[in-house]
């Protein structure tokens, strides 16, 4: 997984709540093996419609927000399945940090292990962001050592677990951190409940 | 002071805790399916990896696979999907329930039927939906690919303990009211995502009087209410339900297991984060009308109006809502017409919902407006069925009987419901294009299903019922 840090771009307003891993990823795209190759499908039936001709007013195809890093949603972002391929698309997309009030427990999971930066700020702070980001292109900076996202000359600050944060400024691989636990490991299952 | 079922579980499967970090947290089962595992076999692979213990692992094949004329698969892709977990178990050493095998079913109502979901256990799948095995007193919870992979190597996760909530449910319930219906209830009166952070136990007199079927469908649908888990504390109906399964233990063991399961259940003294509570007489069978679990009204309600809300997000959600499934607001449910009806899903599949909604359509005959297919949870519960004559049944009254997968839920295989259409379906999530792009989705019980499947829309289940669920 990439170390991840500083963030600097306009931000996409998504000013939505409650959006469901669903809408990220439709279920007809889940059948690939591979974990690459699903931002083509981020979001398909709200940026497409049943011809696969491009919906104009939805915020991921207007022109401001290309090449955009950040996405400010509403309460509640990613929630429903468990299906990483949601992470994996917003990713793939070009996504690095996604801004929210809150998230769906499964997928903030997911972001951790995939290099994605979910930060949890304040209801009116962003709705703030989306009203600043829907009325003209909004720059933004993120920068995770220092906690903080900064736009229009207002610097937002947020909390962050920090096993987590250390997790995505190195980069690392979980799997190889928990094997320097395997002696922990190996006297639990000695001991454990099994019937 | 006394501790929750919760904390029970939790703090015997800690193999690592240290302050400001989150747990490293033992896990007794994991199973697996063809959707969200390619990846992390993959990534085992890469890094030159093991299964350290493939004994804790039970894989089967259901969100892809076809419902009729097995074991043809048309869509390619899927098919390789399906080809590649069974390369993988078989590379790895983990037991495989394969299409056509007797054992193979949803991977929610296998593990209980099998007897692998015990109380006490840290169960995990790559799917939101195994809070069902909560029901049991397990902690299980849906997991992605990464953490996949993660217990495939070390049989543990890091885990930030959750907050503890209890929802008690008081009172008896009313006739006609099913546990699909407390559920969609609790998720309607307290929010989609009530539970985020917490693990949920469910209790009262109404829980622990219901059979583990329907406690399977409580728990089910946690996720839907955003808990991390959910879960009820074991009883003798809990330990009836398990002795004699193949993976239960057996004998002198089961015993010891018994009086080990029994003493998990939450201490009568025991607290809880936050603690809710809904009233049974609050309860009526439920309808869903929106495009998320908690849009969701009894029978005898209306589409509601947006004056109801008072926040403007709220009031802009409902219009997203209503536009998407074409409904008006103060449309009353029983005016809402359909044009499928599912009964199936890791929801209501299991044999106590086959009965339930045979009781429904017995003698009468699916409207001709209506295509309506039953999708039993597993292969098991299919042959059990259809020794009790209920195939029959369905199929007399205009149902296709199926083969057993995840099917119309999530619509990943060729069970679609075309764009603009309705379906009257007793799965979990009724988010846009869930059941097919451009689909409708109404979340009901498989009483209410098939009593819409024979009006053509939606009834009040209980005026037509001969005896009760």
């Amino acid at each position: 997984m990439e170390p991840i840090n500083v963030v600097k771009s306009v931000i996409t307003p998504l000013n939505r709540k409650n959006v469901d891993t669903d809408q990220i990823i439709s279920k007809e795209f889940l059948k690939r093996i591979e974990r690459t190759g699903f931002g083509q499908y981020v979001f398909y039936h709200w940026r497409f419609d049943q011809n696969g001709n491009p919906i104009e007013d939805f915020v991921l195809n207007q022109p401001q927000y290309k090449g955009s890093k950040i996405l400010v949603a509403h309460e509640n972002f990613g929630c429903g399945s468990s299906r990483e391929h949601a992470p994996w698309a917003i990713l793939d997309y070009g996504f690095n940090v996604v801004v929210a009030p809150s998230f769906a427990d499964i997928f903030h999971n997911n972001c951790f292990k995939n290099g994605i930066l979910p930060i949890e700020l304040k209801v009116p702070e962003i709705e703030e962001l989306l009203a600043k980001g829907e009325q003209s292109a909004l720059e933004a900076e993120v920068n995770l050592e220092a906690q903080t996202l900064t736009a229009d000359g207002k610097e937002y600050h947020f909390d962050i677990d920090p096993y987590y944060k250390e997790m995505l400024l190195n980069g690392w691989d979980e799997i190889a951190l928990t094997f320097k636990y395997e002696d922990a490991i190996e006297k639990f299952e000695a001991n454990r409940v099994a019937f | 002071m006394g501790k929750n079922i919760i904390e029970k579980v939790w703090d015997q499967h800690v193999v690592y805790h240290e302050d400001g970090k989150p747990d490293l947290l033992y896990i007794d089962l994991h199973l697996i399916h063809e959707v969200t595992s390619p990846q992390a076999f993959e990534g085992l692979r890469l890094n030159n990896r093991k299964v350290r213990r493939p004994d804790l692992c039970f894989a089967t094949m259901d969100h892809n696979v076809p419902t009729r004329n097995l074991p043809i698969i048309n869509d390619p892709i899927a098919k390789t999907q399906i080809n590649t977990l069974a390369k993988n178990c078989e590379e790895f050493g983990i037991q495989l329930a394969d299409m056509g095998h007797p054992d193979q079913g949803i991977v929610h109502v296998i593990g209980p039927q099998l007897g692998l979901t015990q109380p006490g256990k840290t169960i995990v799948c790559g799917d939101s939906h195994t809070s069902t095995h909560g029901a049991f007193g397990a902690i299980a919870f849906g997991i992605g690919t990464s953490e996949v992979e993660h217990v495939l190597s070390t049989q543990t996760l890091w885990q930030s303990k959750p907050k503890t909530m209890q929802i008690h449910v008081e009172g008896e319930l009313g006739f006609g009211v099913t546990a699909k219906d407390i559920i969609l209830a609790i998720i309607a009166k307290f929010g989609i995502d009530v539970g985020t952070g917490h693990i949920v136990e469910f209790t009262g007199d109404a829980i622990h009087k219901l059979s583990m079927e329907e406690r399977m469908t409580i728990c089910n649908m946690s996720i839907e209410a955003g808990a991390k888990a959910g879960l009820i504390s074991p009883d003798d109906i809990t330990v009836d339900y398990i002795k004699g399964r193949r993976y239960a233990p057996q004998g002198e063991k089961f015993e010891e297991a018994k009086q080990y399961w029994l003493s998990l259940a939450s201490d009568a003294d025991a607290t809880y984060d936050k603690t809710l509570v809904i009233q049974t007489s609050e309860i009526e069978p439920f309808v869903t009308w929106g495009t998320n679990p908690s849009m969701g009204s009894g029978i005898s309600k209306s589409v509601p109006y947006a004056s109801d809300f008072k926040d403007e997000s709220d009031k802009q959600s409902l219009q997203k809502a209503l536009t998407y499934m074409d409904l008006q607001e103060g449309t009353p449910l029983t005016d809402i017409e359909i044009q499928h009806v599912f009964i199936g899903s890791c929801t209501n599949s299991r044999l106590h919902d086959l009965r339930a909604a045979a009781a429904v359509i017995q003698g009468k005959h699916v409207h001709p407006n209506v295509r309506a297919i039953v999708v039993p949870g597993s292969y098991s519960v299919k042959k059990q069925a259809e020794e009790e004559g209920l195939d029959k049944i369905f199929i007399e009254a205009g149902f296709e009987w199926r083969e057993s997968g995840c099917s119309m839920c999530l619509a990943m295989n060729e069970d679609v419901v075309p764009a603009g259409e309705r379906c009257a379906s007793t799965s979990n999530r009724n988010f846009e294009g869930r059941q097919g792009a451009g689909s409708r989705t109404h979340l009901v019980s498989p009483p209410m299903a098939a009593a819409a499947a024979i009006a053509g829309h939606f009834v009040d289940v209980r005026e037509i019922m001969n005896v009760p669920v």
